[in-house]
């Protein structure tokens, strides 16, 4: 770019030319092809609208966002703030934008760890183990994802019921009615203690910085890790034992038909929390390979000779090269993901799509439900990608 | 040892070379260096050969030696009794010797299945055609109107001594065919003009282009479905109405456009800013320079990719499953409804499975082949 700039032959402006009124002009005729294409679009949406507003006023149906605030009255199975049928439709679609979140969460962090686990162990000398790694990427990656989520959906179904449960370790349940784990009873001092985790990360974070910025000036490598696992481990034990140190197992266990106590995750939400995560690892998995692949095998030798360890190898040289080609399609494997949940409307998961879908069979408002479906994706897909792209130009090469 | 041995040549000229030892060719060396190169290797060879025999045994005891293939049909309908008592202990796979008529061709007229099967049988030809490098040329798309239009004329009837079908009857693996080999049939021109459009230098033009692509990009293909199913018919003017498969099938080419658009775009920009520039300087118009020098180029590049988006759309049409069209997943899940074939879900979804898997697999086989058939000449 400098190199353009600097060469006074391209400083020069090309000569002015009038715009003349002649199809021989390219500008003319670029004004006139825009003109012409901008107005058949807008013309089409004038149609469009037309008929909408003439349809809706025909056939009595109420526009706008009123509906928002009247009583849904739809119950909903699974919420993470407090929900009845009497709240409002508002209210629900929170919900759904809620239990969506949920599973994307949560199925972008496991889908990650899965598919670079399979990348790796793709990238594996051991012959079976590679063939393995290959062959679940081949397979999970030429099923439609409905197929698979269906066939987790009927899976959770043909399990046992509660009274025969599946019982692999104390306190674990699987059976049709989802998935029971141990927890704790949770009390102010554990979220305390949470509270505390999270100011230490930040402080071992500025910690971290500030030793290196020092090693930048006197050249000594300073230990890190003690004060950063006292931050991150300490801290929040020392606030739960100031707190009195409470401890209550909450271990499910069968009373009658169903259990009582413990974490409950439905059927539903396993089945596609396995669904969404086995498929987008297989994705992710080919990536992470390829990322992996595309550092130059020069790049170790040359760590090596420098003396470096194994693990700084990893972490210092070829992570860091590795990551740029990684980024970016992992980005778009991330809103996937999300967009795929999308899918929970299947097997009568309550996301967002399966609320609104809901919200316009009981209102008739279509055109609303589907603008804020709609919305929250576009939303949630920015954020996903505004993110990224911010963390991608972080880590971005640095080119002179 | 006697001195005549060790003075005698080690080797003479008609000795028979001998073979290097096994532990460095062959099988055996083979198995020390990939599976048993260090006690870890080895620990994870064994417990993944374990793990896989035990799998194997699980399988083939529920898929073969445990499974029922057929039972009785009397007049109160199929008597599955002897595939309820398995417990899961094996798989019937009596419901597929029962359904798959069902399955594969929907709700089609029993005595008119030859039909829809000759068209599944068209549509592989027409891929089998469109995968050969030497039929890649202009006549190829009046192939492939010739054979969309023969199919057409097929699954209506309505002539020939065929009768008439409408629509709403149609089902199963040739739906799943029509609306993906349509969609990516209509889907490819407009990408093709979308991405023009994107690099266009006319700015309402490009801006136009932008809203589309990352509109459509943004939002999960269920979305526009339902938009599809339920807000379209708001659309029109009154009284003018369009077929519920239509109405999915435009849904289906708006969405694949979209990310079609992406990848031939990516095309575009690798193409170098030379083959532009040459075009212009011979005094082509834009339509000739792309016609004749950039896309011919620029879409060789993407071949991969583009095949790679098909797969995609192919797994995709099964979603029009949530707004109730009878494809080949629809079928399947609607196959297990009646009380008699309920909680053999697993059976029908393999069987499904592995007709999506043929179809996929073989478009996967053939994208990494054309990889490298096409980076042949940059392979030194």
């Amino acid at each position: 770019m400098s190199d353009t700039a600097a060469d006074p032959r391209l400083l020069r402006a090309p000569p002015k030319r009038g715009l003349r009124l002649s199809w021989a002009d390219e500008r003319f005729r670029a004004i006139i092809w825009q003109v012409l294409i901008v107005g058949v679009v807008a013309g089409v949406i004038w149609w469009l609208v037309g008929n909408t507003r003439h349809n809706l006023e025909v056939r009595r149906i109420a526009t706008g966002f009123g509906f928002l605030t009247r009583e849904a009255g739809l119950p909903i199975a699974e919420s993470l703030v407090p929900y009845t049928p009497a709240s409002t439709y508002a209210r629900a679609l929170l919900v759904g934008v809620l239990n969506t979140l949920k599973v994307a969460v949560i199925g972008v962090v496991l889908a990650t760890v899965l598919g670079t686990l399979i990348g790796i162990a793709r990238l594996s000398k051991n012959w079976l183990l590679s063939r393995i790694a290959a062959t679940y990427i081949e397979v999970i990656r030429d099923l439609p994802l409905l197929l698979q989520l269906l066939f987790w959906y009927t899976l959770m179904q043909t399990l046992p019921g509660p009274r025969q449960a599946m019982h692999p370790v104390e306190g674990v349940f699987l059976s049709n009615r989802g998935l029971r784990l141990p927890w704790i009873q949770w009390e102010d001092a554990h979220s305390f203690a949470l509270l505390g985790m999270v100011v230490g990360i930040i402080a071992a974070v500025v910690y971290g910085r500030s030793a290196r910025a020092k090693q930048m000036q006197d050249g000594q490598p300073r230990k890190i890790w003690p004060a950063a696992v006292g931050l991150i481990v300490g801290l929040p034990l020392v606030i739960w034992a100031a707190w009195g140190a409470p401890f209550q197992g909450d271990i499910p266990a069968l009373r009658g038909f169903n259990f009582q106590g413990g974490m409950s995750i439905s059927p539903e939400y396993f089945a596609l929390l396995a669904g969404l995560v086995t498929y987008t690892a297989g994705f992710i998995a080919e990536i992470v390979r390829a990322g992996i692949q595309a550092v130059p095998g020069g790049q170790w030798e040359a760590s090596e000779a420098l003396g470096l360890q194994r693990g700084k190898i990893m972490r210092l040289v070829v992570l860091p090269q590795a990551l740029r080609v990684i980024i970016p399609p992992m980005t778009s494997q991330y809103l996937n993901l999300t967009k795929n949940s999308s899918l929970a409307v299947a097997i009568g998961y309550q996301d967002i799509v399966s609320i609104a879908n809901t919200t316009l069979n009981q209102t008739g408002q279509a055109i609303e439900g589907i603008a804020i479906i709609m919305g929250v994706y576009l939303t949630i897909s920015l954020s996903i990608s505004l993110f990224m792209n911010w963390y991608n130009s972080r880590i971005a090469l640095v080119e002179r | 040892m006697s001195d005549a041995t060790l003075h005698a040549p080690a080797v003479s000229a008609d000795t028979p070379s001998r073979r290097p030892p096994i532990t460095v060719v062959g099988p055996v060396a083979w198995a020390r260096a990939s599976l048993f190169s260090s006690w870890l290797s080895t620990a994870v060879t064994l417990a993944l050969a374990y793990l896989l025999a035990r799998w194997i045994i699980g399988f083939v005891d529920w898929a073969f030696i445990n499974a029922i293939w057929s039972v009785p049909v009397n007049a109160q309908g199929a008597q599955t009794q002897a595939c309820r008592a398995l417990q899961g202990a094996g798989a019937c796979w009596a419901v597929i010797t029962e359904k798959h008529r069902f399955i594969l061709f929907g709700t089609y007229p029993y005595d008119e299945h030859w039909r829809p099967l000759v068209c599944v049988f068209l549509f592989i030809g027409l891929y089998i055609v469109s995968a050969m490098r030497r039929f890649w040329r202009k006549e190829l798309a009046l192939i492939w109107a010739g054979v969309l239009f023969l199919i057409g004329f097929l699954m209506w009837g309505g002539a020939l001594g065929m009768p008439y079908v409408p629509q709403e009857r149609w089902g199963g693996l040739v739906i799943t065919l029509i609306l993906s080999t349509f969609g990516i049939a209509f889907a490819f021109p407009l990408a093709v003009l979308v991405a023009l459009g994107r690099r266009s230098r006319m700015p309402a033009i490009k801006m136009l282009c932008v809203v589309y692509v990352e509109l459509i990009r943004g939002v999960p293909l269920i979305s526009l479905l339902f938009m599809a199913s339920v807000m379209f018919p708001l659309f029109l003017p009154e009284g003018m109405n369009i077929d519920k498969l239509l109405r999915a099938q435009v849904a289906i080419i708006l969405f694949a456009a979209a990310y079609l658009a992406e990848v031939v775009r990516g095309g575009l920009q690798a193409l170098s800013r030379g083959q532009y520039e040459a075009a212009d300087a011979l005094g082509l118009s834009y339509w000739q320079k792309t016609l004749f020098i950039i896309l011919p180029q620029a879409l060789r590049l993407v071949i991969p990719p583009l095949v790679n988006t098909f797969i995609g759309m192919f797994k995709d049409t099964s979603l029009v499953l949530i707004i109730g069209i009878f494809d080949l997943l629809t079928a399947g899940k609607t196959a297990i409804v009646e009380p008699a074939w309920q909680g053999f879900g697993i059976e029908v979804y393999v069987f499904v499975g592995i007709i999506y898997f043929i179809f996929c697999f073989a478009m996967s086989r053939y994208s990494q082949g054309l990889e490298r058939g096409l980076n042949q000449h940059r392979v030194r």
